[in-house]
């Protein structure tokens, strides 16, 4: 038997040590644990200083006790390699055990415990938790904003219909995979463009939207029996021709008959909101925003001065002001440039303007991928005789875009987090419904809820959109 | 000169050149008919509206340009406040994340993911609209230490009254230069003769010295004023004396802290890991002690990768400022580009010198920030 030294345990007398410890380190959580779930004090006959440290006290001499170096025992190693490492650490690690036993019971109470979320009206909320009966109640008005109720199907079917289409790229055989790249580029935007703004949208326009639909089926059935040679002109001269006949050759009567009866009903803009609007401007606005920025980052680097002049100029000033001035300039100043009779939709203003501030910040990651390459690439590319296009579609971009996946994905993420801005020129996405819900005389006070709702929803959607971009980080990794 | 060359180029300003005549032509009409002349001369006309919070004395009487100097000395204030507090926040969590603690890596990993993830302008309105509006009325606050006072309509703090307040901020200034004196002195000394001079703990014992000897000799006096509670009316409340700052800016600050925190510490966390391990043990090889280590071979290399991402954080952080809009804070955007747009209908001017003074920040710090990256950048031989 060696001698106890409880200022230095060692491996001798491990379990006296690790006994003692143990207990020491149970006995003060559970007096933080009583203390938090049930309100008992059990130490209040102590002084207050004493009884209020005393905790922290007894699990860090516990802690001390059982940091022992190559006990031998996997679990005990375990513990202090991570939490137990030395005396600042130990302090550490029982300081965040405490704050998170001591918090957790209010948090419980307020989300789940003392939280009302049956009835339909704020009468229920009488508890001292959160009132969820509001969120229920307000559902719809977030997600769909002011669209009609009986109408907000469509909404649905888009957003159905458009997932669906963008997952095609998973089940494409190899047959296909070739022409996913032009797929994703170019018809599934305007699919989604055709959806979003016929469909949604409805009125008179719908026609336009049905003779689109009719026209891209037609042409891609006969776009079967083309000698492949020819396809990529058939495909950008056939359905826009066939559309133009539809509208106004064949069925220009027709439509001016259908017209009048409006199939579906006409929503303006204005009346579109919630996380639904979220998604609508952040798609388009990602849309667009890649190629202008690859064509910006293209230029500034170009041998043509006046090109390359024009893209810094065009870089550097979307960068250097905020975004709510942008929106501020596409409200305001931007109806002083265009003639009295010309009027742009709001949502379109509000897109364009997003979509060319983002398009800044792409192309400035777009440029860190262009320059880490290295030149023998572009010499390499030079002297199998490409050209400039040639060499850039089929050696550098490929190169340069697999680089910069995480920077264009935060530049990605931090679009989707703008977009609540558009408040600003009168368009409410779910942020400003919140903020309209919350003023409303029936449902005031429930700020909280409606705050933390939106933020668990935009917390999925920008952690789900930020883990997916490392996996496809880590897929296209290539050694170098 | 081919012609491949120039026609590309011709396009682009003939492009460029149409849009913007087909802009300015259709300004021009559009102003001729709402009977505005362009031009700046608005800007000394009286402003007649009034801003809630400012550091320089205004009111209605004052100018145009008056209200766009208060508006841009807010911006600033909030800035200077988030970039402190960001700072501080930034490198304590950056460093959390490096921990070999699991528990402390990963409670700074979930604040890091959680602010992180949530848009700017829905943590302001929490803080705004949920968090601060839980605050008690003032006639029922407990104060803080005595002196501090938090309530629904804002945090009320001590002022300190000065005499003689240009002999201290003298004496500041004064311990500021020979500490920068002192410095260089020791790194030539270095240099030179392989001698350290112990720079740190002078500098802080002149920090320290020179503004006490300004109270015992320069005839300095400071003393504390405390808010006091004072009755309005039946049930209203407020204090008086005192600073106070509103709960605009308290909440515009704290977002922008924590929102650009998170970046920050991504910033330290990838500039300490940046650095290779084999400096740490060559260092540790010839003998230098941990200390040593890291402030002579670390830190310098570490704070080359730190510093340019995080004066890019600022500057998001001055950009983001512009969100005080949302929640009434008068700052550049709000007073000027809001109200003052409202009363004079200038659009062209108003939203041009808004912008230009946002883009005359970002392209100083930005042409700042590549002098210095050419400076630190490491020169191969």
């Amino acid at each position: 038997m060696n001698k106890l030294n409880f200022l230095q345990p060692d491996k001798n007398n491990i379990y006296t040590y690790l006994y003692t410890g143990v207990i020491l380190v149970a006995i003060s959580i559970f007096i933080v644990f009583l203390n938090s779930f049930f309100n008992k004090d059990i130490v209040s006959f102590l002084p207050g200083p004493i009884s209020f440290f005393l905790p922290l006290i007894l699990g860090f001499i516990g802690l001390h006790l059982i940091r022992i170096d190559y006990s031998g025992l996997r679990f005990l190693d375990s513990i202090n390699k991570n939490i137990n490492t030395n005396n600042f650490n130990a302090f550490l690690s029982l300081l965040i055990v405490f704050v998170v036993i001591k918090s957790l019971p209010p948090l419980l109470s307020w989300f789940i415990l003392d939280a009302n979320i049956a009835g339909d009206s704020k009468d229920v909320c009488t508890g001292s938790g959160a009132c969820w009966t509001y969120i229920k109640i307000w559902f719809n008005r977030f997600m769909y904003g002011m669209y009609p109720n009986a109408e907000q199907w469509r909404i649905n079917l888009s957003f159905i219909a458009l997932a669906f289409l963008g997952t095609i790229g998973f089940f494409a055989t190899e047959k296909f995979k070739k022409y996913l790249t032009l797929y994703y580029v170019v018809v599934y935007p305007v699919i989604a463009f055709f959806f979003i703004f016929f469909f949604i949208s409805g009125g008179p326009i719908f026609f336009d939207f049905s003779y689109g639909i009719i026209a891209a089926v037609i042409s891609i059935i006969i776009g079967f029996f083309i000698p492949s040679k020819f396809k990529m002109y058939y495909f950008i001269i056939v359905p826009i021709t066939l559309y133009i006949l539809l509208k106004y050759v064949f069925f220009y009567e027709e439509l001016i008959e259908l017209g009048k009866l409006e199939a579906l009903e006409w929503v303006e803009t204005g009346a579109w909101g919630g996380l639904s609007l979220t998604f609508i401007v952040s798609f388009f606005c990602l849309i667009f925003c890649f190629p202008i920025g690859l064509f910006l980052s293209l230029g500034r680097r170009s041998d043509f001065p006046i090109i390359k002049y024009f893209s810094i100029g065009m870089i550097e000033f979307w960068r250097g002001v905020p975004l709510i001035t942008v929106l501020f300039m596409s409200s305001v100043m931007f109806p002083m440039f265009l003639p009295e009779d010309m009027f742009i939709d709001k949502l379109v203003r509000v897109i364009i303007a997003i979509s060319l501030f983002e398009a800044a910040y792409v192309a400035e990651v777009i440029r860190g991928g262009l320059q880490a390459l290295p030149r023998g690439q572009y010499d390499a590319a030079k002297s199998l005789g490409m050209g400039y296009w040639k060499m850039h579609i089929l050696v550098i971009l490929p190169q340069a875009l697999k680089l910069v996946i995480p920077g264009i994905a935060n530049t990605f993420l931090a679009l989707v987090k703008d977009t609540p801005l558009i408040f600003v020129v009168g368009l409410l996405e779910i942020v400003g419904m919140l903020n309209l819900a919350k003023t409303n005389p029936e449902w005031l006070g429930f700020a909280m809820e409606g705050y933390v709702f939106a933020s668990v929803l935009f917390f999925i959607i920008c952690y789900a959109m930020s883990k997916y971009s490392y996996n496809l980080e880590q897929k296209y990794k290539t050694e170098r | 000169m081919n012609i491949k060359k120039i026609l590309p180029q011709l396009l682009t300003l003939l492009v460029v050149i149409l849009v913007f005549g087909f802009f300015s032509y259709n300004a021009q009409i559009n102003m001729e008919n709402r009977g505005i002349t362009f031009g700046y001369g608005f800007l000394s006309q009286e402003s007649s509206f009034d801003v809630q919070f400012s550091l320089i004395e205004y009111d209605g009487s004052h100018s145009y340009f008056r209200a766009y100097l208060v508006g841009l000395l807010n911006t600033i204030l909030v800035s200077v406040i988030g970039i402190i507090f960001a700072t501080i926040i930034g490198v304590v969590v950056g460093i959390a994340r490096l921990s070999n603690n699991y528990l402390i890596e990963r409670t700074a990993a979930i604040y890091v993911e959680f602010f992180r993830n949530i848009p700017l302008l829905l943590q302001i309105f929490f803080w705004y609209f949920a968090a601060l509006r839980a605050l008690p009325l003032p006639q029922d606050t407990e104060p803080m230490f005595g002196v501090f006072f938090l309530t629904i309509k804002g945090f009320f703090v001590p002022a300190f009254v000065w005499n003689n307040l240009d002999i201290f901020i003298y004496s500041i200034i004064a311990a500021i230069i020979s500490i920068i004196f002192i410095r260089i002195y020791a790194k030539r000394k270095q240099e030179n003769e392989g001698i350290q001079t112990p720079v740190l703990s002078i500098s802080i014992g002149l920090l320290l010295i020179l503004p006490v000897l300004s109270f015992l000799f320069g005839g300095v006096d400071a003393s504390i004023e405390v808010p006091v509670i004072k009755q309005l009316s039946q049930s209203g409340f407020t204090y008086e004396g005192g600073i106070k700052l509103p709960p605009e800016l308290i909440s515009l600050a704290l977002a922008l802290s924590l929102y650009t925190a998170t970046f920050i510490a991504e910033c330290v966390r990838a500039g300490v890991q940046g650095v290779s391990k084999g400096q740490k043990e060559a260092a540790a090889s010839i003998g230098l002690t941990p200390n040593q280590v890291l402030k002579l071979v670390v830190m310098p290399q570490a704070l080359r990768i730190i510093i340019p991402p995080t004066t890019n954080q600022y500057l998001n952080l001055t950009k983001n400022s512009s969100l005080a809009a949302a929640i009434a804070y008068p700052d550049l955007v709000l007073v000027f580009a809001g109200t003052a747009l409202m009363q004079t209908g200038r659009a062209i001017e108003i939203v041009s010198i808004t912008m230009l003074t946002y883009l005359s920040l970002s392209i100083s710090i930005s042409v700042f920030m590549n002098w210095y990256n050419k400076k630190i950048a490491i020169k191969e031989k």
